[in-house]
């Protein structure tokens, strides 16, 4: 319909118009596309190719372009052989091991009472998810005060309570990415609880009815109708969870500096450390594409398992 | 909608919610006291959540008037949050509107590309894009995080999934008229997208103020600082006194939060929808 509009507006004009309907929404469309895009491959896709390449080389900054020297998959051997990345692969595993499936269990049971069980829904929600929003590098030194030793309110309240020798926390090597942990989890949780909730509402209400009329019990309810039917949505936070603590970083950048003795070292602090405070550039891009594959591997191997699993 | 009757039950659970958030949100209730308390005070133990001492303003002095230039890291903050939140909507709302309303060649392998760009994460490439920064003659400037801060696939995709849901009979009416392609943009699609722009401005706000990685990475000058830039110097200059850092975490959250509190309805079903469709 729209393109006999063209054709009246124009009944008058020479019959060969070359910028007809459709060619001008094809020239429309890449004109409104094209600075995203252009974007997406300065920023996203030439880098990481670029650091493919860079991860195949020997280079320390300071020598310039010129000094850049091909190694082959030298980098790549010497990462598996690095203590320290071993050993911020080991903490990022353990990282994700501690806080995903801990704030997707709270999450969903939280969010299942506020749900189901709560007055004043908005309020709960807003108080739970005020720590997402707030400055990672803020809340950060909150916690650090909080953690403190011997003066902490932490410390203090655990040898209240009869434990005459707390953890140290940030400073000791066995608590200190235990002690990231509770931050992130705290921080995260309400993330969790809103993406669940925004699940929960989209579950049919009538299917709840007919359960209690069955005489199905609350927590029966939860497992027979809530949890499958948030299979979607589970799905989802695992595979972004998972993500985004592999790129854990602000926290321990600005609280441990991955110490004491890289405890609480991770992947993204070894390619800031080998990368901007070493500068080799080489190195810390191999780091960088280990990142990549793994999140590309977390991300397929969740697919693949979703489509057995999860039933819409 | 479910809890129109009253139960005694869902009374106990909320009384029960309402101790449990009261807990959650300790660090921040700490936060405020230890910022209007005197360095001494902030040990006591048990915790004197009220101050007896209050030292409010000679902290909040510390802080805003003290040798660091905490009043300049935030004009710094807010310019770059302000401008690339700026960028981002126009970038992503025509991106948005292209991918979900226009027919053009290429477009379905465009988006798949797009979903692709999603699964690049920030933190691989930041080696690359140090480098190009500096090839570029951008290190140590605000050019370089408004640069690397403007576009976003995944604003691109909400707005897209946004648009996609307008009626083709509103942008069929306009063209009638004899608007462009641009003037439907502008004029129709923009105004009905208004709710889900401000939902995408304030998150974007939100990102760039608590960015910490790309100022850390780009910038050099103290006097181009950031706000948590800024944190990181104020926790080298003054590590030891807790109520001033407690004060400037307080400066640092506080707007935010004042924005989440007025726009909290965006915020959430924003990041709700993401979620769920993403």
């Amino acid at each position: 319909m729209s393109e006999s509009a063209v054709t009246r507006k124009t009944a008058g004009a020479p019959t060969k118009i070359y910028w007809t309907r459709k060619r001008r929404e094809q020239l429309a469309g890449w004109l409104f596309i094209a600075p995203e895009v252009i974007g997406m491959l300065v920023i996203a896709v030439f880098p990481l190719l670029f650091s493919l390449f860079l991860s195949l080389t020997e280079w320390n900054l300071v020598g310039g372009l010129s000094a850049i020297h091909f190694v082959g998959l030298d980098n790549f051997i010497e990462l598996f052989r690095d203590n320290r990345f071993l050993l911020a692969l080991k903490n990022n595993v353990l990282f994700t091991i501690g806080t995903v499936p801990v704030t997707m269990l709270l999450g969903v049971v939280l969010s299942a009472l506020i749900h189901k069980k709560l007055y004043a829904k908005t309020f709960f929600k807003v108080a739970f998810f005020v720590p997402y929003i707030c400055s990672t590098v803020a809340i950060a030194a909150v916690w650090q005060a909080l953690y403190h030793p011997s003066k902490g309110p932490i410390n203090q309240i655990l040898m209240q309570i009869g434990l005459s020798e707390p953890p140290r926390w940030l400073v000791d090597t066995s608590f200190s990415l235990v002690a990231i942990m509770i931050i992130y989890v705290w921080q995260l949780l309400g993330y969790q609880i809103i993406i669940f909730l925004a699940g929960m509402t989209n579950i049919p209400e009538e299917l709840y009815e007919a359960a209690t009329i069955d005489g199905a019990s609350g927590i029966g309810q939860f497992r027979r109708i809530t949890l499958p039917l948030l299979g979607p949505t589970t799905f989802f936070l695992a595979i972004t969870s998972t993500i985004s603590s592999f790129k854990i970083f602000d926290m321990i950048k600005f609280l441990t500096d991955g110490g004491p003795n890289y405890s609480s070292t991770v992947i993204v602090y070894q390619i800031y450390e080998e990368g901007f405070e070493r500068f080799k550039m080489g190195y810390a891009s191999a780091m960088s594409w280990v990142l990549f594959l793994i999140i590309m591997l977390v991300t397929s191997i969740t697919w693949m398992t979703q489509n057995r699993k999860v039933h819409y | 909608m479910t809890n129109r009757k009253f139960k005694p039950g869902n009374l106990i659970f909320t009384t029960l919610f309402a101790l449990l958030s009261v807990f959650f949100l300790m660090p921040l209730v700490w936060m405020l006291s230890a910022a209007s308390k005197t360095e001494k005070d902030v040990w006591t133990f048990p915790i004197q959540w009220i101050p007896k001492d209050w030292n409010l303003i000679a902290n909040f002095k510390a802080v805003w008037m003290g040798d660091v230039a905490f009043g300049l890291f935030y004009m710094n903050s807010l310019k770059i949050a302000l401008i690339s939140t700026i960028a981002t909507i126009v970038i992503s709302a025509m991106a948005g509107y292209a991918l979900g309303k226009l027919n053009f060649k290429g477009r379905s392998l465009i988006f798949t590309l797009m979903l692709a760009f999603m699964m690049i994460p920030e933190q691989a490439t930041l080696v690359p894009r140090y480098i190009m920064i500096k090839e570029l003659g951008l290190y140590d400037s605000h050019a370089s995080l408004i640069l690397m801060g403007m576009f976003s696939s995944y604003f691109t995709f909400l707005l897209r999934q946004f648009m996609i849901g307008i009626h083709n009979d509103m942008l069929e009416a306009a063209e009638l008229d004899g608007a462009g392609f641009f003037r439907i943009f502008w004029s129709v699609v923009l105004p009905l997208s208004r709710p889900i722009l401000a939902t995408v401005g304030i998150i974007k706000f939100i990102w760039t103020w608590n960015d910490y990685q790309g100022p850390l990475i780009m910038l050099n000058s103290t006097k181009l600082y950031t706000i948590p830039l800024g944190m990181q110097f104020f926790k080298e200059e003054f590590g030891t006194q807790i109520s001033v850092m407690m004060m400037a975490s307080v400066a640092a959250i506080l707007p935010l939060l004042i924005l989440f509190l007025a726009l909290q309805k965006q915020v959430i079903d924003g990041i709700a929808i993401g979620g769920v469709k993403g």
